[in-house]
């Protein structure tokens, strides 16, 4: 709580266009405006066989409505602002890094490889230093769970270099 | 009616089906329509009543299963439970797992065997009420489902509604459904057939989450409790019934009409729960009436849904779908003709349908104690496991690698949107309505030559548009009622 007052007041001082309240609104506004000029690239049914209304038409109606709202919900900012938590901690980034490095690991190399990276990276971080759990976590958990997709279900994973030693 | 049912073989086919249903439903990703889907060509060596009794209670305990996930890690295993995670979640973090799961467990068994009831005795009228929705008739139903976007969640109505509108925007992703034109999927390939809702849904619950609780490493071990394991306690059955009764009819009634089934039926059965409560301050925050009017309502739809698909042979939900493709492909014909020259085996899946449901009740209520012991274990364990299995069940929906990259970015976005002040949960009700909304509403006005006014003079539709209206009005009334 007191870190959420320490974080407001500090939100209090700074210019307008470093405040989160601004931030948040212009990336919902600014990503908005893109996808509504997006709209008018879409294909557009000839008047002929036009019934009812186009297929631009209501995305682009939800995009105003969004734009609208949002320009309400920092308006009412101004007065009001949002109480938002503490500054994000070094875990969360390393936990975002860990995703990041999931992707990579599954487009290149292995899906189960990037399971067992991630668990094994997101586990050490936030505090598990015991080998077993580290183990169970990284090794054990995603074998048990490759069973159940792969032999109860059926699943076929797609083709990696850890994978490829099951399947061929 | 359990007549047909007495025989060992039976008996074996629902126990397995129960257990099956269960481990389905708990899995993300994974619920009744995927595992009915599978084990669908298996049923080919069993007799009719007894491939139909296997989906059946498949069905049923898969769509339970779904709320011990919500209720635990904030992840709903089936889409159906999502309303669960509202209260369900909050309730375990407060080191009251065992009274979470144990209200959803017997509030979803009342739902399903009420349901049951009113398949029995009303079957045949309620497809008559079913088939007198059109599409202005299902735009206002879906209109009256949006209402609750406002006063659903913690956070500003208006930003709510942002979250609703986005999550609207998201199920037009893909090609336009009456034209075929691509819409926001630039030139990508996989977006042409839209986003599915179980990576937005695992992604904005369960990675968020995740996040969520990388920033709150120092927190961990102040939750865990050890009444983690009590059950409800009789007060909480006296404060939930009528909530249950009224959810269970919602869920019974929404399920008859063949659109989103137990999924709408959660979502409009927890705002009910929430507009007729004496604290709704308390929803969202751990109400034990939000998790019992949320589950009662979503397993009460199974029972609604089966009305359409044994009277008309039209599907009342994705899972219905399945098992009416299991009645067809044993040679099962569905429709008012069923009633009349099979009974035996129509009640036969009715007392499936009523066992199934007794069954998971002993298999949850029991076992409740035992789930419960989940939030005990450090979450540094338990979240590595949980990624893992989240993206392996939102990798099996349709093997592509897409959805997982999907599911993440929505679990950052999730976390984004949580931090900020927007809740998540309006994005999936925008998400399950979205395309109700637009699909009803344009098909609507072709039909009816681009005549907006029509709307107003149909009957059915009027009444839904009266109702949201009166839902939008009811919170605003109450508060100035309790400012007073």
């Amino acid at each position: 709580m007191n870190n959420v007052r320490k974080q407001k007041r500090a939100n209090k001082s700074l210019p307008f266009f470093f405040k989160d309240e601004f931030k948040v609104s212009f990336i919902i506004v600014f990503i908005s405006i893109i996808l509504l000029i997006s709209t008018f690239s879409f294909d557009i049914v000839p008047p002929i066989l036009n019934r009812g209304i186009q297929p631009a038409t209501f995305p682009k109606a939800l995009l105003i409505l969004i734009i609208s709202l949002t320009l309400i919900i920092y308006y009412l900012s101004i007065k009001n602002p949002w109480k938002i938590g503490k500054k994000l901690p070094k875990t969360f980034f390393l936990t975002l890094l860990s995703f990041l490095i999931f992707v990579i690991i599954s487009k290149t190399l292995d899906f189960f490889l990037a399971i067992s990276v991630l668990s094994i990276f997101v586990s050490y971080n936030w505090g598990e230093r015991r080998i077993f759990y580290l183990l169970l976590v990284s090794i054990i958990f995603p074998i048990l769970v490759f069973i159940f997709f792969e032999t109860i279900l059926g699943l076929r994973f797609p083709p990696g270099i850890i994978t490829n030693l099951y399947y061929y | 009616m359990l007549t047909p049912l007495f025989s060992s073989k039976l008996l074996i086919v629902l126990l397995f089906g129960t257990l099956f249903g269960l481990i389905l439903g708990v899995l993300p990703g994974l619920g009744p329509t995927t595992g009915g889907a599978l084990i669908l060509p298996f049923t080919m060596t069993l007799d009719p009543l007894s491939a139909i009794v296997l989906l059946t209670s498949i069905y049923c305990a898969g769509t339970y299963g779904g709320a011990i996930t919500a209720v635990l890690i904030n992840t709903p295993g089936t889409p159906a439970a999502a309303a669960t995670c509202l209260d369900g979640y909050p309730l375990a973090q407060k080191g009251e797992a065992g009274r979470a799961l144990g209200m959803a467990t017997v509030s979803s068994t009342v739902g399903g065997i009420f349901s049951v009831i009113i398949l029995v005795f009303f079957a045949p009228l309620l497809a008559k009420l079913a088939y007198e929705f059109g599409q202005p008739e299902y735009f206002a139903l879906a209109i009256f489902g949006l209402t609750m976007l406002s006063s659903i969640g913690e956070g500003s109505p208006i930003k709510n509604l942002i979250a609703g509108a986005f999550g609207i925007l998201i199920s037009t992703i893909g090609k336009d459904f009456m034209t075929s034109i691509d819409r926001f999927t630039y030139g990508i390939n996989e977006l042409s057939v839209g986003i599915g809702f179980i990576p937005v849904v695992v992604g904005l619950f369960a990675i968020s989450e995740m996040l969520t609780q990388s920033t709150l490493l120092d927190q961990v071990f102040k939750r865990v409790a050890l009444k983690a394991v009590k059950l409800p306690t009789k007060d909480d059955y006296k404060k939930t019934w009528k909530t249950i009764l009224r959810s269970s009819g919602i869920g019974s009634f929404i399920g008859v009409l063949p659109a989103e089934g137990g999924t709408v039926a959660s979502l409009i059965g927890y705002s009910e729960a929430k507009r007729f409560s004496k604290n709704p301050e308390e929803f969202g925050k751990g109400s034990i009436e939000g998790i019992a009017g949320a589950e009662a309502a979503n397993n009460a739809a199974t029972g609604g849904a089966m009305v359409p698909t044994l009277a008309l042979g039209i599907p009342g939900s994705a899972t219905t779908a399945v098992i009416l493709t299991g009645l067809i492909i044993h040679g099962v014909r569905p429709g008012p003709d069923l009633f009349r020259e099979q009974p035996d085996f129509l009640y036969g899946i009715f007392g499936a349908m009523l066992i199934a449901n007794i069954l998971f009740f002993i298999f949850g209520f029991f076992g409740a104690k035992i789930f419960a012991r989940i939030t005990l274990v450090p979450n540094k364990i338990l979240w590595p496991m949980i990624f893992a299995v989240s993206v392996c069940g939102t990798y099996s929906l349709s093997q592509s690698i897409i959805d997982v990259w999907i599911m993440l970015f929505f679990g950052v976005l999730g976390f984004f949107m949580r931090r900020f002040g927007f809740s998540v949960v309006p994005v999936i009700i925008g998400l399950i309505l979205g395309e109700l909304v637009e699909g009803t509403l344009r098909q609507s006005l072709v039909i009816f030559d681009g005549n907006w006014l029509m709307f107003l003079t149909r009957p059915i539709a009027l009444t839904f548009f009266i109702l949201s209206l009166i839902a939008l009005a009811f919170p605003l009334l109450r508060s100035k009622k309790q400012k007073k």
